[in-house]
C-alpha cells in the first residue's frame, strides 16, 4: 500500500533540505558555527554548505570516532561544531565518544544523524539506525531530536546552535509532508499537538508523524477521535503533555522508526507507567529488518497508517 | 517546557569545582626568567617534587596508577613549567596552549602538576579519589581547572586535540596544542584516525608525546600488541617525530620547543615505568599496585624528599 496515498498531504520534503538551508543559514549569522563530517557532504546535502564556508567545513574522512573527537576539540575553541554523518555510524561507531568528550566533558556540539531508521532501506540493518534514539538517551546531558517536517527540522537547526551539550538531532530521509501549521513557533522540549482528540492519543517522531495523522482521519472516519503529538524532543521529555493526553483520551499508541526496546516509546512508558498508567500500544521496528525499500519496509513492520489504526482499534476494544 | 541552558548533572555530583590558589611560588615563572642552561636543571628539581606528591597522594588514598605517574612525570614537569602558555587564575584564558592527559589514568600526576602550578591548593590533593571528591581517578574538567576534557576511556585525547589544533587555526590563534599517550594506548585505532587527520592537514601547531615505558597493563607493549617501528608508523601518517630521553629535561626542552611548521610532530618520549623509585621502576606489577606505608617511606627516601 503506497503512504502517500493515506497522508494528509503529499509527502513531498527530505527533510535534508530544510537542514541545509537553515544551517547554512546559521552559519552566516553566526560564525561559530562549523561542520564536521565523515566525507557525508553529499549524503548530508552540504554541498552548498561547504562551498560557501569552506575553511568551516572539517572533513575528516570516514573515521567517525575522530569526526566527534575533533568536534569536541572544536567546542573547547569556542566553536560550535554541527557534525554531519550517516545516523547508524555516527551513534553507534562513536558512542564512547559521544559520551565521554560531549556529555560528559559538557561540550556543546550539534550530532546530526542523518538518514535514520530504516531510511537506507535495501542496504540493509547494517545501514538502518534503529538504536540511536534508544542509544542516546541512555547518555545523561544529551538532548534527542526527531523532527517530523521542514518545519521542525529548521525550528530543532535554529534551537540547537544556542543549547548548551550534545544534541542529537535526526535528519529524516524518507518523504514527508508539512505538517506543521503556518507560523507554529518551533518549542523545544515540548510534544506539539498537531490534532485534537479525547478518545485515545497517538505519540510519534520524526517522518512516522504524519502516517500518524493520516491513521487519526481513518479512525475519525470510524468515530474515535485520536489526539496526534508530535515528540520532536524525545529528551528532554515533555511529561506533562503527555500526563495530560493520558489522563484526558485514556490510552497511547507511540509510533516510531526506532528500536522498540529503549526508545521513544520506552521513554513515553517511562513516564506513563510512574505517572498516569493507562494502556499502551508501542509501535516501532522490533528488529533487524528484512530486504526492502524504507516504504516497504515501514509498512511491513505495521508503521503505516493501517498499522497505526490497527493497533489504535485493539486499544479501545 | 523549560530546556535547561547548563546541565546541573554535567558535572557530576558532588562538590564544587577547584579553584586557583591566590599567591604561593610561580614556577612556571622562575623557570623561565632561569638563565635558559639553567633551566633543565630547575625543572629536574620540580618533577622530584612531583614525584614524591604522586606517591604521597597514590599512597594516602590507597588508589593510583603508580607507576605511569612516575614514567610521565618529566613530560609532564617540563611542559607546564616550561612549555605551557596558560593562566591558572584564569583557566579559560582562549588562547591558552592545550594540554590533554589522553592516559587519563594518570590523573594523580596531573594533579600534582596542577596544584604545582596553582590551578587549585595542594590541600585538595587530600581528596583524590575520596567520595564525592573534584578529583576523580580520571580527570573531570567540569571540577578540576587545568583539565580540558574528560579522558579515561583510551584513545581520546588525540582526535580532541586536532580538534583543538583545527580551532586554533580557524581563530588564527598561535596558541598550541599538546597531547601525551600513553604507549599501550597507541594500540586503540582512534588514535590513527586522528593521526592521518592530523598528518593530512599539516597541523604545526600540535604535538602528541607518547610515554614510550615499554609496559602496558598486562605486559610489555611489544608482547601484547607491538608498536615498533613507532616513529615509522608516525612519519608514515605525516608527522614529523623525535626519539628523545623522556626523563631528559633539556632534550625535552628542545623537543617540545623546536618549531615545526607544516606538520604535526610525536616526541616518543623513551621512559621508565615508576622512574624515580627503584622497586617501583620496570616492573609490570605497579600499572596500578598501591605502595604501602612502608613503601611510600622508602620511595620518598629514594627521591630525597
Amino acid at each position: 500500500m503506497s503512504t502517500e496515498s493515506k497522508s494528509a498531504a503529499p509527502a513531498t520534503f527530505d527533510c535534508r533540505v530544510a537542514f541545509a538551508e537553515e544551517l547554512a543559514s546559521v552559519a552566516r549569522e553566526d560564525p561559530r558555527v562549523v561542520v564536521v563530517c565523515n566525507d557525508s557532504i553529499g549524503s548530508s546535502n552540504l554541498g552548498s554548505f561547504s562551498r560557501e564556508f569552506a575553511d568551516r567545513m572539517v572533513n575528516v574522512g570516514i573515521a567517525e570516532q575522530d569526526m566527534v573527537g575533533v568536534a569536541a576539540g572544536l567546542a573547547n575553541g569556542g566553536y560550535v561544531p554541527f557534525v554531519c554523518a550517516a545516523a547508524p555510524f555516527l551513534s553507534g561507531r562513536a558512542l564512547e565518544q559521544i559520551k565521554n568528550d560531549l556529555a560528559y566533558s559538557g561540550y556543546h556540539a550539534v550530532l546530526c544523524g542523518m538518514s535514520p531508521g530504516v531510511a537506507y532501506g535495501e542496504l540493509g540493518p547494517t545501514h538502518h539506525s534503529i538504536e540511536d534514539v534508544a542509544w542516546l538517551r541512555a547518555i545523561d546531558n544529551v538532548t534527542v531530536m526527531v523532527p517530523a517536517d521542514p518545519a521542525e527540522t529548521r525550528g530543532a537547526v535554529r534551537w540547537a546552535v544556542g543549547a548548551s551539550g550534545p544534541v542529537y538531532l535526526r535528519i529524516g530521509r524518507f518523504k514527508v509532508p508539512e505538517i506543521t501549521p503556518p507560523g507554529t513557533r518551533f518549542e523545544a522540549g515540548t510534544a506539539a499537538q498537531i490534532r485534537a482528540g479525547r478518545d485515545l492519543t497517538i505519540v510519534a517522531s520524526g517522518v512516522l508523524v504524519h502516517r500518524a495523522l493520516a491513521a487519526a482521519e481513518v479512525l475519525a472516519q470510524g468515530g474515535l477521535q485520536a489526539r496526534v503529538l508530535s515528540l520532536h524532543t524525545v529528551k528532554p521529555i515533555d511529561a506533562e503533555a503527555l500526563v495530560r493526553a493520558a489522563e484526558e483520551t485514556g490510552r497511547v499508541v507511540t509510533v516510531e522508526e526506532s528500536t522498540t526496546a529503549g526508545g521513544m516509546g520506552s521513554a513515553v512508558a517511562e513516564v506513563l507507567c510512574q505517572r498516569r498508567p493507562v494502556p499502551m500500544r508501542i509501535l516501532g521496528v522490533p528488529h533487524f529488518a528484512p530486504t526492502g525499500s524504507a516504504g516497504f519496509l515501514l509498512d511491513h513492520f505495521g508503521l503505516d497508517a493501517a498499522g497505526i489504526v490497527r493497533a489504535a482499534r485493539e486499544l479501545v476494544s | 517546557m523549560h530546556m535547561p541552558e547548563t546541565n546541573k548533572y554535567a558535572s557530576g555530583a558532588g562538590s564544587a569545582p577547584l579553584r586557583a590558589v591566590a599567591g604561593g611560588p610561580d614556577l612556571a615563572a622562575e623557570v623561565a626568567a632561569a638563565e635558559p642552561g639553567r633551566r633543565p636543571e630547575l625543572l629536574a628539581r620540580i618533577a622530584t617534587d612531583v614525584r614524591a606528591t604522586i606517591v604521597r597522594t597514590v599512597g594516602r588514598a590507597r588508589f593510583g596508577h603508580v607507576g605511569g605517574d612516575l614514567s610521565v612525570a618529566d613530560v609532564l614537569t617540563t611542559l607546564f613549567f616550561g612549555v605551557l602558555r596558560y593562566r591558572p587564575e584564569e583557566p579559560a584564558w582562549p588562547d591558552r596552549d592545550r594540554f590533554i592527559l589522553s592516559k587519563g589514568h594518570c590523573a594523580a600526576a596531573l594533579y600534582s602538576v596542577l596544584s604545582l602550578a596553582r590551578f587549585f591548593p595542594a590541600a585538595a590533593l587530600d581528596g583524590f579519589v575520596q567520595p564525592l571528591s573534584p578529583l576523580n581517578g580520571h580527570p573531570n574538567r567540569r571540577k578540576v581547572p587545568g583539565v580540558e576534557a574528560n579522558t579515561g576511556a583510551l584513545g581520546h585525547g588525540l582526535p580532541f586535540g586536532v580538534g583543538c589544533a583545527v580551532a586554533a587555526r580557524l581563530a588564527a590563534s598561535e596558541r598550541r596544542v599538546f597531547v601525551v599517550l600513553g604507549d599501550g594506548e597507541l594500540q586503540e585505532g582512534s588514535n590513527w584516525e586522528a593521526a592521518m587527520a592530523a598528518g593530512h592537514r599539516g597541523l604545526g601547531n600540535l604535538v602528541a608525546v607518547v610515554d614510550r615505558n615499554g609496559l602496558q597493563q598486562g605486559a610489555r607493549t611489544e608482547a601484547t600488541n607491538r608498536l615498533e617501528p613507532l616513529s615509522d608508523k608516525w612519519r608514515a601518517f605525516g608527522w614529523e617525530t623525535v626519539d628523545v630521553d623522556g626523563h631528559d629535561h633539556r632534550a625535552l626542552l628542545e623537543a617540545f620547543t623546536r618549531t615545526h611548521e607544516g606538520r604535526p610532530r610525536c616526541v616518543v618520549a623513551h621512559t621508565v615505568k615508576g622512574k624515580g623509585v627503584s622497586f617501583i621502576e620496570d616492573r609490570v606489577e605497579w600499572h596500578h599496585k598501591v605502595p604501602s606505608e612502608a613503601q611510600v617511606k622508602q620511595a620518598l627516601e629514594e627521591l630525597g624528599r
